[in-house]
């Protein structure tokens, strides 16, 4: 316990240094840019502004995406509520009660509620993060490459059992990230795989930045640009300090679903491939099954924003924890943070913490840092956003297209790369348009070399032999839990017929 | 096209395209198999795993017949009229400024780019139009070629000579 507080210290002493503090304003600002955007959530935010982040070093670059995903999450809230378009998908629970409770009038009593359990929410998923991330990646020193590559399996387990999407559109976008991943010359026998219509270029590889900008950038504004084409309509807010001090006592209306929402956040934000999003909605469920008056939910009920506003805060920080701690990334918009520390030349995993303190130290100091300026940035500027958010996309579609071309153009320095992120966009459109989810195959394409790399290490040190994944307690354990998540989707539609069966008997 | 006959055809093509990956590593002189002794060979990687792409695909070719996808059923268009527009000249626009970046470079492209977007599309003022105009290139030079000391691509020699006047005022004048 000692020997956290005092590197908290360290963190904390390195997360106020004049520049990442500065980052940390700027990524929460940006986050709450972002995070307002109807459409654009921190995974776009994380994914068009990485490139510029080789400005500044590791440790600051990651504070600064780190402020931004915190930050987006706060913003979802924004839109949600008086425009009645979730901001991320992360907020899509918040517009349950925060659209009623904006067309009765009510805007900045949910704004408030939203920005309180987010802080709330943020706080107590952060303390959580600092308790279980030494010890964990302590016990994940333990690991060869057995237990990482079954850990990677889980992860892609997770996606199939729990991603609630179309199973097989799910398995095919996993396996497209991991073959598209397999690009370039091969680790171990420096043979060329997959080179296209024998084009040099082809040798390189396909980034996973070039993939992430082309899914997050270019598909998802011109996703974007199709669904909000519409009129918004936006309601007025009542802002000032009179107000906020007024709308501080709704505290107690929704204090119990906003400590309920930290809690469920994290460990389900801890989860592999599960993230915010569903932590949100998971939370909205459960404070709606424990509320006393269940049914004013959906109708305006302020415990109905903050259940889901303080969960998806805390899964973000939640999701950090198995990335930082075993180098599997808990939703997409880590995968895209642990792409980046790759390129930043660290080796994601348990030996990070031994490695590069001052990285996971500074990153954990920065997130307490991050909490308090977005909250206090959050609702002194509900103003300032509120007009952003009238920025028609005339404006807003140009920046983000030129960033994301200059963007992949300044990673790779290479023309060839913009062209394959314009066709992986448009592709990534039209393949969201039929329900494939984009998510698994940006986790596939950053998880992809690494889980290559397991396997074969595993099978070259056993002479071959695949029972090596097995005779080992913890790979078993992941193999198993991997394979009965695997299977839950069958299992649970064989159950619902032979209940459908019996019913009708 | 109705968002049914789009998943058959998406399909179709995942699928071919799955095959295609199949035959690329496996007439691409690696070994799909396993090495005795040694463990996966090379190929063996990206072909199983396409083996599965075709796999999935192909279910999910079997389930528009059966109609168990909520896409197979579904008989709205697949890009509603009033969007073809504004998706497809996004999307034209940008395959444009790729070309266009090769021929006249990166900022008159920018310029032009942003004149396109801000002005004939959205029909914003001439104020907001020169501002983004001049202040996209301004801020994307001072981004990427100063902080980030990236060398954008520039196009064309002559437009490349007529661009380094700017690059040899900077170099006179501030280091």
């Amino acid at each position: 316990m000692e020997t956290i507080i005092v590197a908290l210290g360290s963190g904390l002493v390195e997360a106020v240094q004049p520049l990442n503090l500065f980052m940390i304003f700027a990524g929460c600002l940006a986050g709450l840019f972002v995070g307002c955007m109807p459409g654009l959530g921190s995974v776009n935010g994380v994914a068009i502004l990485l490139p510029v982040t080789f400005l500044v070093p590791p440790t600051t670059a990651i504070i600064f995406l780190a402020a931004l995903y915190y930050g987006a999450m706060y913003g979802g809230a924004i839109s949600s509520i008086t425009l009645g378009i979730p901001g991320a998908s992360t907020a899509v629970a918040t517009v349950f009660d925060g659209r009623p409770m904006a067309q009765a009038g009510k805007a900045d009593k949910a704004l408030m509620a939203a920005a309180i359990a987010s802080f709330i929410g943020g706080t107590v998923s952060i303390i959580l993060f600092t308790l279980f991330a030494p010890p964990l990646a302590a016990f994940a020193l333990k690991f060869g490459p057995q237990e990482e590559f079954a850990l990677m399996l889980l992860a892609f387990a997770t996606f199939i059992g729990l991603g609630g999407d179309d199973i097989p559109k799910t398995i095919f976008s996993i396996l497209l990230g991991l073959v598209l991943a397999a690009v370039g010359f091969d680790i171990i026998s420096g043979k060329p795989r997959l080179i296209f219509f024998d084009m040099v270029e082809f040798q390189r590889g396909i980034g996973f930045l070039v993939l992430a900008i082309g899914v997050y950038g270019i598909g998802e504004m011109l996703w974007t640009l199709e669904t909000t084409k519409g009129s918004v309509q936006m309601h007025k807010v009542n802002t000032g300090w009179k107000k906020i001090k007024e709308n501080f006592k709704d505290i107690k209306l929704y204090i119990n679903s906003t400590w309920l929402g930290s809690f469920l956040g994290f460990f389900v934000g801890t989860l592999p491939a599960a993230g915010a999003t569903p932590a949100a909605l998971m939370s909205y469920g459960l404070s709606k099954t424990f509320s006393k008056d269940p049914d004013s939910y959906g109708k305006g009920n302020i415990a109905g924003v903050a259940a889901p506003e303080a969960a998806n805060n805390a899964a973000s920080t939640g999701s950090m924890l198995p990335m930082i701690t075993l180098g599997i990334p808990g939703s997409p918009t880590t995968a895209i943070l642990l792409g980046g520390m790759i390129i930043w030349g660290l080796r994601p995993g348990p030996l990070l913490f031994t490695e590069s303190p001052d990285f996971v130290w500074g990153l954990i100091g920065s997130m307490y840092v991050a909490n308090f300026v977005t909250v206090i940035l959050n609702i002194a500027l509900i103003p300032l956003f509120i007009r952003v958010l009238a920025m028609p996309f005339t404006l807003l579609t140009p920046i983000i297209f030129v960033l994301c071309v200059l963007g992949v153009f300044a990673t790779t320095d290479r023309m060839f790369d913009t062209w394959i992120m314009l066709i992986i966009g448009v592709a990534a459109y039209f393949l969201r348009k039929l329900n494939y989810p984009v998510a698994p195959a940006v986790l596939a394409i950053v998880l992809g070399p690494l889980a290559e790399r397991s396997l074969r290490q595993s099978l070259i040190s056993s002479r071959g032999d695949a029972m090596t994944f097995i005779e080992r307690p913890i790979s078993l354990t992941c193999i198993l839990i991997a394979l009965a998540l695997m299977s839950y989707p069958l299992v649970s539609r064989f159950l619902k017929r032979r209940k459908a069966a019996q019913a009708e008997t | 096209m109705t968002v049914r006959t789009a998943e058959l055809i998406m399909a179709i093509v995942l699928f071919v395209m799955s095959v295609g990956l199949m035959a690329n590593v496996y007439f691409g002189d690696l070994v799909v198999g396993w090495i005795a002794g040694r463990g996966p060979g090379a190929g063996m990687w990206p072909f199983w795993l396409s083996l599965g792409m075709a796999g999935a695909s192909l279910a999910t070719i079997i389930r528009w017949f059966t109609g168990a996808t909520p896409e197979s059923r579904n008989t709205d268009p697949y890009i509603a009229s009033e969007t073809i527009f504004l998706v497809t000249v996004s999307a034209v626009s940008l395959l444009v400024m790729l070309i266009l970046m090769n021929v006249i470079g990166t900022y008159f492209t920018l310029v032009i780019y942003m004149f396109f977007f801000v002005r004939i599309l959205g029909n914003h003022s001439w104020f907001t139009t020169i501002s983004m105009m001049l202040g996209t290139p301004l801020f994307v030079y001072l981004l990427f070629e100063v902080a980030l000391t990236k060398y954008l691509p520039k196009g064309l020699p002559f437009f490349e000579e007529l661009f380094l006047v700017v690059d040899n005022l900077r170099y006179e004048y501030f280091y």
